[in-house]
């Protein structure tokens, strides 16, 4: 354990009682929501998935806050001070045609087959053998997620308020074990939905205040290039011809094949977190708008997350570091949301810049965990343990598995505390899962002749794979000029390249592992196979409430972004 | 949904909220009026109206979507 973690730091901020009444009220409130959901979530369709009666706009907002997490936003405003605007692919080509693809192409197979879960699908598709691997590699990711929000939330605390680093972890999972053990995943659905406003209320000042105080966007990029006259901090794509041109070391291959191609579409196509959210729809037409919706926010998120980053750059006198060369007085990357926090805001302001921050961080593991309470009972328990049991029976494990996965969740937080890196480390096992499962999940929609055998092996290899690779790379450096494809290349660019070479194994190991295996009945296919059933089409509604009309428009805008930034 | 009594919708909940916070704000940004806190542009105020959005958004919202007694 780091002790110096407990010690007393010095703080960021001061909170006046009205941002400590702020913060009160939301803990009340999100409990009150909490028991107030309870006599709702009944049956297992309730508690597991919200009854499957979320409007597209619910959906698409709660889909987009499973992944607003304030590690997310304090990281990527660190990244944006580190790398400027580059920071901005992943909300637009490191997200926006993902989401688009999943509404449009893969969220019909998701909906038609009735699946509560990704592994869920996978049984249907490929049988117990993926689906269990699969089942198993999400449960213990999500549960260490959860537990590094939970570090990463007090560590913040401590930092940012100076509060004790114990009080924190305690106080917050108590509440989050309380209100999602009541209402399943209404409470988190409603509290994902009540984050996205307080988020947005609590951060969008700062862009603001610090546009207004720079002189525009123009005073803006004058103000960093004075600052940092070696660096071009406000280009997206016209500084990624080369590696060593850009502060990311990073070449544009990685940016559209790495993130765009593979880690992007694994994520959102593929993560549970997130696409459970979707599975709550109402209907099928709601169920592809959700992420469409969802991706007009994501294009906007940047304003709240990199511009930050950038004023940081133009208007601190101090220059920020990395936390690995972090001396007394001297702020980190990671410090530049909190920076910019008290800077412009005032009592009030304040307590609603921090109520944001940490309800981001407890919507974080509730997503977490209630998505591990739904793999678990349906995925592993289920299918592994007790095969016919009461409906009844399975809500009563979700909510204790609530409360067992939070416990584990404190376990894995206080472990976090002795490892200064692992929030590296569980970024890159992260992607050990995601990336492959795209592939497996991609080829079982599409390509009918993948078999159950081909569907495993290739999990089972890209999963492998991406460990492999990783495991090289930080034992031989000089390896890294072969997987990530320069030298130069760094943590984030090794990460792009590494999930590019897992997701391309796993296709070529499930295809041909197929071709040498016995395919499943076409009759085992139907609803889960793109072309060996009809799927269901939308009925007939005017072109403006058409999710393909929507996706298109996201897809333009999106491109005018690139151009505007290029 | 196995109850029949409807759900109040997660918008009057937002909207609930809005409307606390931003009264809270804004109260507090006029009580600081004259003797404003030492952040940066605190002549802007922006306490005072970013509160008060707070509130004609927060307000809307319950308004809009308050629970009613199904008939």
């Amino acid at each position: 354990m780091n002790y110096a973690l407990l010690l007393p730091a010095e703080r960021l901020v001061r909170l006046s009682t009205v941002d400590l009444a702020i913060i009160a009220i939301y803990f009340l409130a999100v409990l009150c929501i909490g028991f107030y959901l309870k006599r709702f979530a009944q049956s297992g369709e309730d508690f597991f998935l919200a009854g499957r009666k979320m409007t597209a706009w619910v959906a698409g907002l709660s889909f987009l806050s499973a992944n607003l997490g304030s590690l997310e936003l304090l990281g990527w405003a660190g990244s944006s001070y580190q790398y400027g605007i580059l920071a901005a692919h992943w909300y637009w080509i490191g997200a926006i045609p993902a989401m688009i693809f999943l509404g449009i192409v893969m969220m019909p197979f998701y909906y038609i087959s009735k699946t509560h879960s990704v592994p869920g699908y996978l049984q249907l598709r490929y049988g117990r053998a993926a689906s269990g691997l699969s089942a198993v590699s999400f449960g213990f990711m999500t549960i260490l997620m959860s537990g590094v929000n939970m570090f990463a939330m007090a560590k913040v605390m401590q930092v940012v308020l100076g509060w004790n680093i114990h009080f924190s972890i305690w106080v917050s999972s108590l509440t989050v074990g309380i209100y999602v053990a009541s209402g399943g995943l209404f409470s988190a659905i409603f509290n994902e939905v009540l984050q996205f406003f307080l988020i947005w209320f609590g951060a969008l000042l700062i862009p603001i205040l610090g546009l207004i105080e720079a002189g525009g966007w123009r005073g803006l990029v004058a103000r960093i290039q004075h600052n940092f006259p070696e660096q071009n901090f406000t280009h997206a794509w016209s500084t990624l011809g080369r590696f060593e041109s850009n502060p990311m070391g990073m070449h544009w291959t990685g940016i559209v094949f790495g993130l765009g191609a593979v880690i992007s579409m694994g994520y959102w196509t593929t993560d549970f977190l997130v696409v459970q959210r979707v599975l709550a729809a109402k209907d099928l037409r709601s169920a592809k708008l959700a992420p469409i919706i969802g991706s007009f926010f994501k294009m906007a998120v940047p304003l709240i997350v990199v511009l930050p980053g950038l004023i940081g750059l133009a208007v601190l006198n101090e220059h920020l570091v990395p936390e690995s060369t972090l001396q007394p007085g001297q702020h980190s990357y990671n410090e530049v949301l909190p920076l910019m926090l008290a800077r412009y805001c005032g009592p009030g302001l304040m307590g609603l810049g921090v109520t944001a921050l940490v309800a981001g961080f407890m919507a974080g593991m509730a997503g977490n965990v209630s998505a591990f309470a739904t793999v678990w009972t349906y995925d592993i328990y289920r299918p592994f343990i007790r095969k016919a049991a009461t409906d009844q029976h399975y809500v009563s494990m979700g909510r204790w598995c609530t409360i067992v996965g939070l416990f584990i969740s404190i376990g894995t937080a206080y472990m976090a505390m002795g490892f200064a890196s692992i929030m590296d480390y569980v970024q890159a096992l992260f992607s050990f899962f995601i990336a492959p499962l795209f592939g497996t999940v991609l080829l079982g929609m599409l390509w009918k002749r993948a078999t159950p055998v081909g569907g495993f092996c290739g999990l089972l290899a890209g999963t492998l794979t991406a460990i492999g690779i990783f495991l090289s790379m930080k034992l031989d450096h000089d390896l890294v000029a072969v997987f990530a494809l320069s030298p130069r290349a760094q943590g984030l660019a090794q990460d792009m390249y590494q999930a590019l070479w897992s997701c391309l194994v796993c296709v070529m190991v499930t295809v041909a592992v197929s071709l040498a295996t016995t395919p499943k009945p076409e009759t085992e296919l139907i609803g889960v196979v793109y072309g060996v059933a009809p799927i269901p089409m939308e009925e007939n509604v005017p072109i403006l409430h058409k999710p393909i009309f929507w996706g298109a428009v996201a897809l333009v805008l999106f491109a005018f972004l690139q151009w505007i930034f290029w | 949904m196995s109850e029949k009594r409807q759900i109040i919708p997660v918008w009057f909940f937002v909207g609930l909220l809005l409307l606390i916070y931003g009264a809270l704000i804004f109260m507090s940004g006029l009580a600081e009026w004259r003797n404003p806190s030492p952040t940066v542009l605190a002549n802007l105020h922006a306490s005072v109206w970013w509160g008060g959005l707070m509130v004609v958004l927060g307000g809307a919202y319950v308004i809009l979507f308050r629970p009613r007694r199904s008939s």
